[in-house]
């Protein structure tokens, strides 16, 4: 007697479905999308249209539009407070990223560590970021004041003359970067601080067990782990820097002369005390490439820093 | 503009205490016809009607707000009205007017920066029609009795007055006589001895500076242009055209420079009129040109450290003139306005006797009402001393507009304000005003086309 054995029917547990990218241009579905489309759309799209419609045209307000074609552009790169704008602007960023960067890094270094007071003295610390910028502004510029303030005297106590701050066009962006330091260098602590927390132990234990010392684990351990965060940091500051006005306009106004004058004042002054609406929008749309082509450098550093890059 | 704004001669004092007496002596017709007429005129006429107002803040401001419910009370109209700060007051008036439907039936404005452009853009309706009409326009409304300068000032090139003035401000020397006594140094008889009167007063070590001014650009303009009338001369000529680099232009620079360079804080490259104010007030620099309406911080024993010790000057003459800068307000009704007719009788409340004699004793600003200096009883009242009011008075009969009357005024204070900065810090006077000049003239001309 043979006995056939069957095969025995195996039931595989069920697996999800691979996702198919289907674009399904149903019209039935076009109501679900709409109030997206119209938010973006009327919110980003349409004042951009209009930005770079305006940018073509000699508008002033109250005057009709005239059309212009690239006129605007080519006036933007032969006006020389443009151009020094732009170097501002570049000179700011950088010692206003760079600064806050370097300083919260390592004030999250040391938060990190238990002592005393932690607690207090990082909330101490992080005050400055929740005050609002016009307020520190205006506190500044009095404490700034060549022969009222505060600063010169506490310099005279150390037998320091007094100096000129933002007073003076060879020191005024260095000064303005003093109080972007001392406003936004606990953002970039606190976001360092979060990265710190979530650390794995084990590479410490092995590193210490093959004997490296602190500035070992710091450079080849702490930095690259870290590091994804500090990008973050960079990303939200620069575009802080890029888009600084308040603390500018508030201190200097652009001033000594044009000497603090970033981009975003010129456009300011372009815009609303001139009333120059095409040649400020033409300022706008350069402004926005330079912007565009940032943040998509930074987003592609961002992403190479990941831990799984 | 050099006609002199107020007469308070000593002839015209003694007419106004006759009259005054003579009406008292006989029963007091005058009185009582001008009693009839108020009277008689209806200032309820529009009794339920709401106007919104824009203003600039600023202490005249507070006072229109505080008379507004004895306006109400008078004519039964409702007002709104909002206060914003200068700089985005003029931002919001542009927009507005621009529209063509501005939110507010009446608006102040800065004549020395908005004038021209208000006229350009027919922001407002023209008052003549209004003044001349009695069955709107109260009896005892006076307008003779606004000055001829602040008046001239107000009144377009084509004679139509779309904002009637309510406000002026000369520019004048703050000086502080305990600096002035202590050095004795003399107060500056030309404008060439307010610097070596400010050399002489210079002392760093002391930290005093001789003399204080604005340095901060656009803010710094009006210091130089009223240095300029000194040569008799404006930023453009009667025909428009830019004077900027002439031989007087340049003077006027260099003085300017001088002043700020050489006798100056340090740091004034970056001083607006607040740091002078602060500078001046806490005695560190003897002395201060600017205009006329900051005397009340400097005599309030809580902020200022020279209380008593305030000489106020008269701008110095200059090689070829003497004139005292002027700037001033008006205020007027939208032309795009649905109450025109309730907007003037705010208008006509807000700068009437009463209110432009209560502007003078708050310390609140220099009226253009005449009648207010003629008040005898409040200038002896004053806390600022008879000194102050002859400054006042002696500076609105030389008084000349400072700036010119352009439509890119800020444009101009902006381009010529980082050339005089410039020049604090080294640039040479001459090559800068050159330079500014190239820059602006387009502008201008541009700004007069269509």
């Amino acid at each position: 007697m043979t006995t056939t054995t069957l095969p025995v029917e195996r039931t595989e547990p069920a697996q999800p479905a691979p996702f198919v990218h289907s674009a399904d241009f149903t019209p039935r579905y076009w109501l679900f999308a709409a109030p997206a489309v119209l938010v973006v759309g009327t919110v980003i799209v349409f004042p951009w249209l209009f930005t770079l419609y305006m940018s073509g045209h000699d508008w002033k307000i109250g005057g009709g539009p005239e059309f212009v074609g690239l006129q605007n552009f080519a006036e933007l790169f032969r006006d020389a407070r443009f151009i020094e704008s732009m170097g501002h602007t570049l000179y700011f960023t950088v010692l206003a990223v760079v600064l806050p960067i370097l300083f919260g890094t390592a004030a999250a270094l040391v938060f990190h560590r238990e002592f005393p007071f932690r607690g207090l003295l990082r909330t101490v610390f992080v005050m400055p970021m929740m005050a609002t910028p016009v307020a520190v502004a205006l506190v500044w510029t009095m404490m700034f004041h060549p022969q009222l303030g505060v600063l010169n005297y506490l310099l005279s106590l150390l037998g320091i003359g007094p100096q000129a701050w933002v007073y003076s066009p060879d020191t005024v962006i260095p000064t303005l970067i003093l109080v972007e330091v001392w406003h936004w260098t606990p953002l970039v602590m606190l976001i360092v601080l979060g990265g710190l927390a979530g650390l794995p132990r084990e590479p410490y234990e092995s590193a210490l067990i093959d004997g490296a010392n602190d500035w070992h684990m710091f450079r080849h351990i702490t930095l690259p782990l870290v590091w994804p965060f500090i990008m973050v940091a960079i990303v939200i500051r620069t575009i802080d820097a890029l888009k600084a006005f308040d603390t500018i306009f508030v201190i200097t106004q652009g001033g000594p002369g044009t000497a603090s004058e970033t981009l975003n004042i010129f456009l300011y002054l372009q815009a609303f005390q001139f009333y120059k609406i095409g040649y400020a929008s033409a300022v706008v749309v350069i402004f926005f490439v330079i912007v565009i082509m940032l943040s998509l450098l930074l987003l592609y550093a961002r992403q190479k820093s990941k831990w799984n890059a | 503009m050099s006609d002199p704004f107020l007469k308070p001669s000593r002839r015209a004092l003694m007419r106004g205490t006759a009259a005054f007496a003579a009406a008292g002596a006989i029963g007091s017709p005058l009185v009582l016809r001008e009693a009839r007429a108020q009277a008689a005129f209806n200032w309820k006429r529009f009794s339920g009607t709401t106007i919104d107002v824009l203003l600039v803040k600023n202490p005249r401001s507070e006072m229109f707000q505080a008379a507004e419910k004895e306006f109400t009370e008078l004519t039964g109209i409702k007002v709104s009205s909002e206060q914003v700060p200068e700089q985005q007051q003029r931002q919001k008036a542009v927009i507005e007017f621009a529209s063509g439907k501005p939110s507010f039936d009446v608006s102040g404005i800065s004549l020395h920066v908005q004038k021209r452009m208000a006229a350009k853009g027919k922001w407002f309706e023209d008052l003549n029609p209004y003044i001349k009409d009695a069955s709107l326009t109260s009896p005892d409304f006076a307008f003779e009795d606004f000055g001829a300068g602040p008046v001239a000032y107000a009144r377009q090139a084509d004679g139509a007055l779309d904002t009637l003035p309510f406000f002026v401000d000369y520019w004048m020397v703050y000086y502080n006589k305990e600096l002035f006594d202590a050095k004795g140094v003399a107060f500056p008889k030309t404008m060439e001895e307010m610097f070596t009167a400010a050399q002489k007063l210079h002392d760093p070590a002391k930290g005093v500076a001789g003399f204080v001014s604005r340095g901060l650009k656009n803010a710094n303009v009006p210091v130089w242009s009223c240095l300029m009338l000194g040569q008799g001369m404006e930023a453009t000529s009667a025909a428009g055209k830019l004077q900027t680099d002439t031989p007087e232009a340049i003077w006027a620079a260099d003085l300017y420079r001088k002043l700020n360079k050489e006798t100056g804080p340090v740091g004034s490259v970056g001083f607006n009129w607040n740091e002078c104010q602060t500078t001046f007030m806490q005695g560190r620099a003897a002395m201060w040109l600017d205009g006329i309406g900051f005397a009340t911080p400097l005599e309030d024993p809580s902020k200022s450290r020279i209380v008593g010790k305030v000489g106020y000057g008269v701008t110095p003459p200059g090689p070829k003139a003497h004139h005292a800068g002027m700037f001033g307000d008006g205020i007027g009704i939208s032309r795009g306005s649905q109450k025109k007719q309730a907007a003037w009788l705010y208008i006509q409340h807000m700068t009437n006797k009463a209110q432009q004699l209560a502007m003078l004793k708050a310390g609140a600003g220099a009226p253009a009402r005449s009648s207010a200096y003629l008040d005898t009883a409040t200038i002896q009242a004053s806390k600022f001393g008879k000194q102050y009011f002859d400054c006042l008075l002696a500076s609105a009969k030389i008084a000349r507009a400072a700036l010119p009357q352009i439509v890119p005024v800020t444009e101009f204070r902006d381009v010529f304000g980082v050339a005089l900065t410039n020049m604090i810090g080294g640039s040479d006077v001459a090559a800068e005003l050159k330079k500014a000049t190239e820059a602006f003239a387009p502008v201008l001309a541009k700004s007069e086309q269509g």
